[in-house]
């Protein structure tokens, strides 16, 4: 399958501080990738050179088979964007703005379609200016589809949800997958990451230090974590071997007549993967 | 084409649901219309001519540098601090169709005011019709394209949206004193006479007079329009070089 994005060797540095050093990844036709990351560590920068919007300083960047710093304006027919933070005009309605950007695209999304694709029915005809937060992001993303995208890049399309929002915005983007569109999304949500992305790229201090499906990140991540509390104090064991281990715990443990408290089994989640990472950042 | 024309609608709704633009560059020429023409409109003769005709040719002159300069550079500096410019930059849109878009917008705007204040002037105070028409359009369209190069050009000095209005108000308002919007420059003293004498404004009140007052062609004024022409090209070569699409980082 061809590549909707090949990024190689990307470099970019801003007053002699280099901001990315040598990021290369792909993304499929129709794959959800993450970009996971601290703030800092060079996801917008990334994400705004493929937009086409920041020239890079070093590598080899296609995006829809062009060149994003010189790419025309039928190359940005293919793409939809969702910026950092929340763009439009706020004495317009819903509809309004929507219908306004949708006019710049040869082949757009029906408005009524859109609408109901980020769930602002009940503010179709309410000015801008009287949206909430989470509502606002959610026009962000109407606008970004309006013009039916192959492409669509998200920079931290869910920061300061609510859960409940958040929720709401996963459900859009994973029925976005069902449509076959590709999607860059970056975020630091370890979750969101997990639920979303069909593979992640960990950024940090403008490297990627990590690269793949979640689920064979974590088991990259050997240990096997065992917890249980003996005299109200916690026990954690990390294991290569979890089966043996338990054996002993439980044998010893029925031998002697007691409970293993609170035990707990638990494989090593992105999270820790993501915090293993940073935390060698710190030891730098 | 379709484009473009689709883009001007979606200017022009956003210009009449500006209550800022409406009150500040639409109505607030026609308010000191009235006002200025309660005190000086009847009877009074300014300079030889009769106040209500004198009045009028000012206020066009101060309607251009609000509604084209001031405006026009503040709603900029806006879209370009909230990044609609920079999401309108990630769509198909051209930037010129855009520019363009905009740019007539404020001169349809600007023509309209002309045409209430001139209404407004004959109704209540009895002013006369302009005397060379025809002239007049082109001076509007002349004077409306060269603050509107201005405001654009002034936009890439200002750095956040918070200060826009304050430090286009500074600008444009002591600009419009001292080009004689308000009051004929006569009794100025020769420093703001000095001044006075290399701002486009005072070119362009002046060159509103000959065509509206004395019936003068446009092309009979060869050093009026030279001015103006100067001036709207050092703001098109401003902008050009100037204006952002995007905020300045940090």
């Amino acid at each position: 399958m061809s590549s909707a994005v090949s990024v190689d060797a990307l470099k970019k540095s801003y007053n002699g501080l280099e901001a990315l050093r040598g990021v290369s990844f792909e993304i499929a036709q129709g794959e959800i990738f993450g970009l996971l990351g601290p703030n800092g560590a060079g996801k917008t920068t990334t994400v705004e050179i493929l937009e086409g919007y920041r020239e890079r300083d070093g590598g080899a960047v296609t995006v829809l088979g062009e060149d994003p710093a010189t790419a025309g304006l039928d190359w940005r027919e293919r793409i939809g964007v969702v910026l950092q933070s929340s763009s439009f005009y706020d004495s317009l309605t819903v509809t309004e703005n929507l219908a306004l950007f949708a006019g710049y695209y040869t082949r757009p999304r029906p408005i009524g379609d859109v609408v109901e694709l980020v769930g602002l029915e009940e503010k179709r005809d309410d000015l801008v200016r009287s949206l909430s937060g989470g509502q606002r992001r959610r026009l962000d993303l109407g606008l970004a589809l309006v013009g039916d995208p192959e492409l669509v890049f998200l920079d931290e399309p869910t920061t300061g949800f609510d859960p409940e929002a958040r929720r709401r915005a996963w459900q859009t983007i994973a029925s976005l997958r069902e449509l076959g569109k590709t999607i860059l999304l970056t975020t630091h949500y370890l979750d969101e990451a997990e639920r979303l992305a069909d593979r992640v790229a960990v950024v940090r201090n403008g490297e990627i230090v990590a690269l793949g499906p979640p689920a064979e990140l974590t088991s990259a991540q050997p240990a096997t974590e065992i917890r249980y509390r003996r005299n109200g104090e916690d026990v954690v064991m990390q294991t290569e071997e979890p089966t043996k281990l338990l054996h002993e715990l439980t044998s010893q443990a029925l031998a002697a007549g007691h409970e293993l408290e609170g035990l707990q089994v638990r494989r090593a989640s992105l999270e820790d993967v993501y915090l293993t990472l940073t935390r060698e950042e710190n030891a730098e | 084409m379709r484009i473009f024309v689709h883009e001007l609608r979606g200017e022009m709704l956003l210009y009449s649901r500006s209550r800022e633009l409406a009150f500040f560059t639409f109505m607030l020429p026609l308010i000191f219309y009235v006002l200025l023409g309660s005190v000086y409109g009847s009877g009074d003769t300014i300079n030889g001519y009769p106040g209500a005709d004198y009045l009028l040719t000012g206020m066009i002159g101060y309607g251009v540098i609000a509604t084209a300069f001031a405006g026009l550079a503040i709603v900029l500096v806006i879209r370009r601090e909230n990044g609609v410019l920079k999401r309108l930059r990630g769509t198909p849109l051209p930037a010129w169709m855009y520019i363009s878009a905009v740019l007539l917008t404020t001169l349809i705007a600007f023509a309209v005011m002309c045409l209430c204040l001139i209404a407004l002037a004959m109704i209540l105070f009895g002013a006369s019709f302009p005397k060379a028409p025809a002239s007049l359009v082109v001076t509007v369209l002349l004077g409306g394209a060269c603050f509107a190069a201005l405001g654009v050009a002034i936009t890439g000095f200002i750095r956040r949206a918070e200060g826009a209005s304050a430090v286009i108000n500074a600008i444009y308002l002591p600009v419009a004193f001292i080009s004689g919007a308000f009051f004929s420059q006569e009794h100025f003293p020769g420093v703001l006479q000095k001044v006075a004498d290399v701002l486009p404004l005072t070119y362009f009140i002046d060159l509103v007079g000959d065509v509206m007052l004395k019936g003068t062609q446009i092309w009979s004024e060869p050093k009026d329009v030279a001015v103006i022409v100067a001036w709207g090209v050092a703001g098109a070569l401003l902008s050009l070089r100037y204006f952002r699409w995007i905020p300045r980082e940090g």
